[in-house]
């Protein structure tokens, strides 16, 4: 990783003059080999868990052979040929195909080679799965169902995260209140995934009302104009998204609100009420001020799980995003397709997560990068 | 303890705990239900058994219970063999060697929809002559149409609707050329109009040899079926239903109890030790964050097994080292510090007794209500799974239930009752675990109490 080394270089000399910078790049190293030594076991333990203790390669040299023979058997051509003949085609045609796919190399070297090349974010080539415009390198089948996922899972999310942080500081003011009450009742709603709230969604307003789409992004002829086109997702993101949203609305603000709560009833707050401050001034100075870290945090982690998709969301809604997408890897048995997206939420995870600690630093004159260890 | 008791009488004071525990309590007393009516053997056969189980059934009706709330009537699926009461059989020998017996039913079709199949399912003994039979339905005005007539082997099955020669007489006769249509309307009526009344079923058979028997079964498939109504292979679903409870609340509660208690137990054993054992168990719950959870589930279904039992005991590994881990962790490395466990550590007690005596009791509060508040996750991730085709391939599950009816396209077939009765009974339990864990959270959790 690119820190360490900056941290390593930056370190060594200054460590003479001023202690609080040697500090710093100490801990950023040591910060940062941890972050890449978690990201470099994780991704192996989902490379091996891809694998499946070498069960997946029987099941793909069987799949291959069977294919294989079949193509064989089928062809007119090869039917004047001897049977010896025929078998020995046959067996070439396997071991091509195996050696396309890198099972003429055991197990435990190729695993390596998937954790290098994903290390490197070299991708590589699908084995089975291929993209829309007829690509098979995974970096084209992630980036063509990123945007999809994007749209959705940023939308929602977005909505999600800001709408429950404004209402819940709203009812923190105003605890005990009707709407108060009413969300604290109404959150064991989200008990429930957002799949499920899709279902009543589709039944109520695709299948009974008829006037939003069963699923899909857009219509199948495709609107000519880009303003129609716009208008046309639009409408098909509308229950996907709003399912995504009122699945876990409730106890988003309730959490938020409760967060806020529990940091209202601090001494200096009380303080500041009695001096008559407008609650304006209390919020932003008081509570939105020591709780800065951990909204970070949370919009920070928000904004790299969108990456993931929404696997089952987008199976119900037939949302083409990169959630089905891995779904459809596994059921291809792809393993670039799963380590790639697995790889770039472990670095996107471990970047933010590096991040955070400064940020932490920016936000909050409390807190001392590397202090406190 | 005393304390433990004060909080549980506290319960009493929220109302939507009292609720919870209400539905809870129901949902455990239909899982009893269910396990003591369906014994599991019975369960799986009435599941998976194939067309001998199922044929009695009509395919993706509704429940016989919609009628009360319908102006056109649906007609109620039976199935009666003859010799039953209602269904007469008589035997009348005619010369040394033949006899001709004959069957009678009457049943009443006061109904507004017509009805899906009728079916006659003939079962015969005899050597080497087989015996015939000649089918008459009586309508209740009085007229009485032939079905037809035929040779019966030692098992035969007549399908009403799939009768060509019936068909062709029906349409000579000018009705409809749907048997089911043609033989339960008003005669020459367009739009056809249901004629309801007394129905007769006749069928006169004739055996030509000594020791020759007929027995028939008469199986009306209607548009409504049971408390719960069928599926596309024509299964009730009330077996599903009721077996998809005690599988729920079993994969929940195990799932929940087993992920707090082990993840309590390894915080409070890294925060003991500390050292390298507690770096380790920190190290974990990072690689831990880093795995994708379902891809990981769905992989290990995919490749390896969808039992339910795997799928569980993977759940429980990766839920272990989750965020819990860090939080019990935090408030373990408090209490390591307080005064009764100086005390502990003075009069020699093992760390092993301090572990699990001093330190894990003191987290109790804390872990009653996340036990409680995580069933819902994992009754919901079962049929989670389901949905995505990776249900228990034996087990009737809810989410097994919804998965069929998601792929064979029950919303935009209108059959609603198929996805909302599973739905239902997801929800009421996620519900009843979700209300009673958030009212345990703020009886337990003092700060938030007076929130």
């Amino acid at each position: 990783m690119t820190q360490d080394t900056q941290a390593g270089v930056l370190g060594v000399p200054k460590k003479k003059t001023t202690s609080a910078f040697a500090r710093v790049a100490r801990f950023m190293g040591i910060r940062a080999v941890t972050l890449l030594f978690t990201v470099v076991i994780g991704v192996y333990t989902t490379i091996l868990i891809a694998n499946m203790g070498g069960y997946v390669d029987t099941i793909m040299r069987n799949d291959i052979r069977e294919r294989v023979n079949q193509r064989v058997a089928a062809s007119t051509a090869n039917q004047n040929i001897s049977p010896e003949t025929r078998r020995q085609m046959a067996n070439d045609l396997v071991a091509l195909e195996e050696k396309r796919l890198g099972l003429d190399t055991p197990f435990a070297i190729r695993s390596f080679r998937y954790l290098f090349n994903a290390l490197q974010l070299n991708l590589g080539r699908a084995q089975n799965m291929v993209s829309d415009n007829g690509s098979r390198e995974v970096r084209n089948i992630i980036l063509e169902r990123l945007p999809a996922t994007l749209l959705l899972m940023g939308t929602s999310q977005l909505f999600l995260f800001f709408f429950s942080v404004f209402i819940a500081l709203t009812l923190s003011r105003s605890y005990g209140s009707f709407w108060d009450k009413l969300v604290i009742t109404l959150s064991p709603t989200s008990a429930a995934p957002p799949w499920f709230y899709g279902i009543f969604f589709i039944l109520l307003f695709a299948a009974v009302f008829k006037i939003l789409p069963f699923g899909g992004m857009v219509d199948a002829p495709v609107p000519d104009n880009t303003f129609d086109y716009i208008l046309n997702v639009l409408k098909h993101l509308i229950l996907p998204a709003s399912s995504l949203i009122i699945s876990s609305l409730f106890l988003s603000i309730y959490n938020w609100r409760t967060f806020f709560l529990i940091y209202s009833s601090e001494d200096y707050v009380d303080m500041a009420k009695a001096k008559g401050l407008p609650s304006r001034d209390i919020e932003r100075r008081y509570i939105l001020r020591p709780t800065l870290p951990t909204i970070i945090t949370n919009f920070a982690l928000l904004v790299i799980g969108l990456w993931t998709g929404a696997i089952i969301t987008e199976t119900v809604f037939l949302w083409p995003g990169l959630g089905r997408t891995l779904f459809r890897a596994i059921g291809f048995f792809d393993t670039p397709v799963i380590v790639g997206s697995t790889i770039i939420y472990a670095y996107l995870l471990a970047i933010t997560v590096f991040l955070l600690d400064f940020v932490y630093v920016l936000v909050d004159p409390r807190v001392k990068v590397g202090g406190g260890k | 303890m005393k304390n433990l008791k004060k909080n549980f009488a506290e319960i009493s004071r929220y109302p939507s705990a009292v609720f919870g525990l209400f539905i809870i309590f129901l949902l455990v007393a239909l899982a009893i239900f269910a396990v003591i009516k369906i014994p599991y053997s019975e369960a799986v056969r009435l599941w998976r058994g194939g067309e001998d189980v199922w044929y009695m059934n009509p395919k993706n009706v509704p429940p016989a219970w919609f009628n009360t709330f319908r102006k056109t009537k649906l007609p109620e699926s039976f199935a009666i063999k003859g010799g039953e009461e209602g269904f007469s059989k008589t035997v009348t020998p005619s010369s040394p060697d033949t006899a001709a017996i004959d069957f009678e039913y009457a049943f009443d079709f006061n109904y507004d929809v017509y009805p899906q199949e009728l079916m006659l399912y003939f079962t015969s003994t005899y050597q080497s002559k087989n015996p015939f039979v000649s089918i008459y339905l009586i309508a209740p005005d009085g007229e009485e149409i032939r079905i037809g007539d035929l040779g019966i082997s030692a098992k035969q099955t007549f399908r009403f609707s799939q009768d060509e020669k019936l068909i062709k007489r029906l349409v000579r006769e000018k009705r409809d050329d749907n048997p089911m249509i043609g033989l339960f309307s008003v005669p020459e009526t367009n739009p056809p109009v249901p004629q309801k009344g007394s129905y007769k079923l006749v069928v006169n058979g004739q055996t030509f040899e000594a020791g020759s028997d007929i027995n028939v079964e008469f199986v009306f498939h209607g548009q409504s079926y049971g408390l719960a109504g069928t599926d596309h292979a024509r299964r009730d679903l009330m077996v599903a239903l009721l077996w998809g409870a005690p599988i729920a609340l079993s994969f929940g509660l195990l799932a929940a109890l087993a992920t707090s208690i082990l993840s309590m137990a390894i915080a409070a054993i890294g925060a003991w030790f500390g050292g390298w054992l507690d770096e380790l168990i920190q190290r974990i719950t990072e690689v831990n964050l880093v795995l994708p959870f379902l891809a990981v589930l769905i992989m290990v279904g995919t490749f390896y097994s969808t039992s339910i039992w795997t799928i569980l005991g993977v759940t429980i590994l990766l839920s272990i080292f989750t965020g819990a881990v860090k939080s019990y962790r935090a408030v373990f490395l408090q209490v390591k510090e307080s005064t009764y466990i100086e005390a502990a550590k003075a009069y020699g007690a093992s760390n092993f007794r301090i572990i699990f005596f001093y330190l894990i009791p003191r987290m109790i509060p804390l872990l009653i209500p996340t036990l409680v508040s995580a069933v819902p996750a994992y009754v919901f991730l079962e049929a989670s799974l389901a949905l995505l085709g990776l249900g228990d391939p034996v087990l009737p599950t809810w989410g097994k239930v919804i998965n069929d009816a998601q792929s064979n396209g029950a919303l935009y077939k209108g059959f609603y009752y198929w996805i909302l009765e599973p739905a239902v009974l997801l929800m009421v339990t996620g519900l009843g675990f979700a209300m009673l864990g958030f009212a345990l959270d703020r009886i337990f959790n003092p700060r938030l109490r007076g929130i």
